[in-house]
């Protein structure tokens, strides 16, 4: 059977290779220094006509990478609050919810792409007769902008170091934390830190002004210029991989509170606690067990389903390398095993850590 | 009249917040039917045979336009003629499962197997034709819901034996077995279904000696099927993993062969414990099928999308009335199956608790 299998590789190997000499198709990985010779309208890094096939595809991942990122941000605040919603005990609360769960999940995703893309395309305004909020958020049927800001020189540290200080306020927490389950004594190493953090920023501040510059989108011409702007197809890839998403996630939540044990609620009503502390600091930590793995699955699933973009020309991985790489290289074998890998080794990573995880919850559990 | 309002107030008003909330609840409502009824039915434009009369309510549907494809969007371009095929398949189709789910009827197991072996040969022989005195049709003419479900029975027709074999494979004592099968099963479960399909449209050919070619359809079919089994190898193995050992022991001890075992023991108990999640991958599946439509099949979807191109239909509406029709059917088969796998599930737990 293992020569079988052997001989049957053997076999599409060489029919491939046959093939691909016939067709005069070249092959290795050398195309990925040339140039691609066509532009997009979404990029993160610098690219234009002349990068190479490599920089192409390292967009394309950024901006798969920046819809799923704020995709299952959506998607989890969304689930979250359905999953609560659904278990609430208001009748017409927990009715909503189950509605809502029903109509997105069975609804295939790539209908809902192409429902919310037509949605922005074709009843949205002109540029001239955007919807407007304040003036400074705009919507149209060319896509949705937002206020931003530009860096002044120096702005560009000043981000750095308060990213630096962001980072430092998990281990301040945790440190804190661990001194009260220790000592019982509540030491104010949170607000110090804050507190330090405010007066240098406010010193740098009021020594060398402030290193940034507003950027409010502006009607200029036949478009708006300035400020974030994010294209419909972004838009509309976000809110259907967000929405869909939600409706599993909402299901999870309901499912990981419903595995807590009665008694907990009982518990925490015994104590006198409020509903939204016993929430928040008894049941879902516990629910939190059950949650966590099929969260990272669903969550692994919409990073996959990004790759639906390719439908609305969003320019994600597999819509412009897959994609349109592929038409103009013709090098089938190399791009589709690239693309591939690039999500087994997310997906493999995942389970990786999923079992990792697994494993020490249990022993906690024990 | 007093129950409606003691119920209201235990339900909808028992504290302040729970008042706020329903009152936010009826709010979103109210918005929500008024939106929908408006669209649908009060600005919506009904009869016409052409863009006109949509273009004339442009803050409603455009039903004409599924009015007149309607029977596009069922057969593609199945020839008239030859409909009555189609027909026969879908009417069998329905009889069956119809059977299988409601059915108080003794030759349940006989008719499952029919369903799974002998209504594809069937089918494929009604449609493709080119035997029996049918006429040949091309499969570049199926379209419509005929190739969603196509696609769909086909995937759940593969993936189910496939499944079996590979969970079972996953969980067998010879190594290289093991390893081909959680290579296998990984592989596919880690990439993204479009990229399968890109892979079965643009290399299956490459791999093929020369002259040797796949029909476009059956391209997506194995590409659709090699995916579906491999989700279904995991939760088929979910359900062997929830056989209690000693039933494995038990087989052994009475001296049934391993194939035995597994026939006459383990895989009737797995496969009635692993059912919702059949069913889910069932579901997944089902919609998974629209993603052929990127790779220029006509199902369902592709063929409503394609029919926005029609000149005498170019409205602003037409494309979003597409989109809700073809999410309307869809959403009725998934929440079908999904209410079926419900109802089996209770039904199991009732008696898992009688226990």
């Amino acid at each position: 059977m293992v020569s079988a299998f052997i001989g049957l590789v053997w076999w599409l190997i060489d029919n491939t290779v046959a093939n691909l000499a016939r067709q005069n198709v070249a092959t290795g990985f050398g195309f990925l220094d040339n140039n691609t010779g066509f532009d997009i309208n979404q990029k993160l890094i610098a690219y234009d006509e002349t990068s190479s096939y490599l920089r192409l595809l390292l967009v394309g991942l950024l901006n798969t990478a920046i819809v799923s990122v704020l995709g299952i941000l959506l998607a989890t605040v969304i689930g979250f609050m359905v999953g609560l919603a659904r278990l609430s005990d208001n009748w017409l609360v927990s009715k909503l919810a189950f509605i809502y769960v029903e109509i997105f999940r069975n609804l295939p995703l790539l209908i809902q792409i192409l429902f919310w893309y037509v949605l922005l395309i074709e009843l949205l305004p002109h540029p001239k007769k955007s919807f407007s909020l304040w003036e400074v958020f705009f919507l149209n049927n060319r896509g949705l902008y937002l206020p931003w800001f530009t860096t002044l020189p120096g702005g560009g540290y000043l981000l750095w170091v308060l990213g630096l200080f962001g980072a430092g306020w998990f281990y301040v927490a945790h440190k804190a934390r661990k001194m009260r389950e220790l000592t019982g004594h509540n030491k104010a190493y949170a607000r110090n830190y804050i507190l330090i953090g405010v007066i240098c920023l406010g010193g740098y501040l009021s020594l060398w002004g402030v290193p940034f510059e507003a950027d409010l989108p502006a009607l200029k011409g036949f478009n708006f210029r300035g400020g974030l702007s994010f294209t419909p197809e972004f838009v509309a890839l976000l809110v259907a991989l967000s929405l869909y998403t939600a409706s599993f996630i909402a299901e999870i939540v309901r499912a990981g509170v419903l595995s807590v044990s009665k008694g907990q609620f009982e518990a925490a009503k015994a104590l006198g606690l409020p509903t939204s502390v016993s929430m928040n600091k008894v049941i879902i930590p516990q629910a939190m067990r059950v949650i966590i793995p099929p969260l990272t699955s669903q969550y692994l699933n919409l990073t996959k389903n990004s790759s639906l973009a390719a439908a609305i020309a969003y320019p994600e991985l597999v819509s412009v390398f897959a994609g349109t790489a592929l038409n103009q290289t013709g090098q089938a074998v190399e791009i589709i095993f690239i693309t591939m890998s690039i999500y087994l080794f997310l997906s493999l990573l995942t389970s990786f850590l999923m079992n990792t995880y697994n494993a020490r919850v249990a022993l906690v559990e024990k | 009249m007093q129950q409606i309002i003691k119920w209201s107030r235990k339900n909808l008003f028992a504290t302040r917040m729970n008042t706020l909330l329903s009152l936010v609840s009826l709010w979103l409502i109210y918005v929500t039917i008024d939106g929908v009824a408006s669209w649908a039915f009060i600005n919506a434009s009904f009869l016409g045979a052409d863009k006109a009369s949509c273009i004339a309510n442009p803050h409603g549907a455009c039903w004409p336009f599924v009015t007149a494809k309607l029977n596009q969007f069922i057969y593609g371009n199945y020839p008239a003629g030859e409909q009555w095929r189609v027909n026969i398949v879908f009417a069998l189709g329905a009889l069956g499962l119809g059977l299988l789910m409601t059915g108080c009827i003794s030759f349940k197991k006989q008719l499952a197997v029919l369903m799974l072996t002998a209504y594809p040969v069937l089918t494929f022989i009604l449609l493709s034709g080119g035997l029996l005195g049918l006429s040949y049709v091309e499969t570049n003419q199926w379209g419509g819901l005929l190739v969603t479900l196509v696609i769909a029975v086909t995937g759940i027709v593969v993936s189910l034996p496939l499944g079996i074999l590979l969970a079972l494979g996953r969980r067998s004592e010879l190594p290289i077995i093991r390893m081909m099968s959680v290579v296998f099963i990984e592989f596919w479960r880690g990439v993204p279904l479009i990229t399968v399909l890109f892979m079965a449209s643009v290399m299956l050919p490459l791999f093929l000696p020369e002259g040797m070619n796949f029909d476009a359809l059956l391209r997506c079919l194995i590409g659709v099927s090699l995916f579906a089994s491999a989700y279904m190898a995991e939760v088929i193995r979910g359900g062997l993993q929830a056989i209690p050992k000693g039933q494995y022991e038990a087989g052994k001890s009475i001296g049934l062969s391993y194939w035995k075992s597994m026939r006459l023991i383990i895989l009737p108990q797995a496969l009635v414990i692993s059912i919702p999640g059949i069913v889910n991958t069932f579901i997944g599946l089902f919609k998974d099928t629209t993603l052929v439509m990127i790779v220029g099949i006509f199902d369902l979807l592709g063929i409503i999308s394609f029919h926005f191109t029609d000149p005498n239909w170019t409205s602003p509406q037409v494309p979003i009335t597409g989109f809700v029709f073809a999410g309307l059917v869809f959403w009725v088969f998934c929440f079908a199956m999904s209410y079926y796998s419900k109802s089996v599930e209770r039904r199991f737990s009732v008696t898992g608790e009688n226990k």
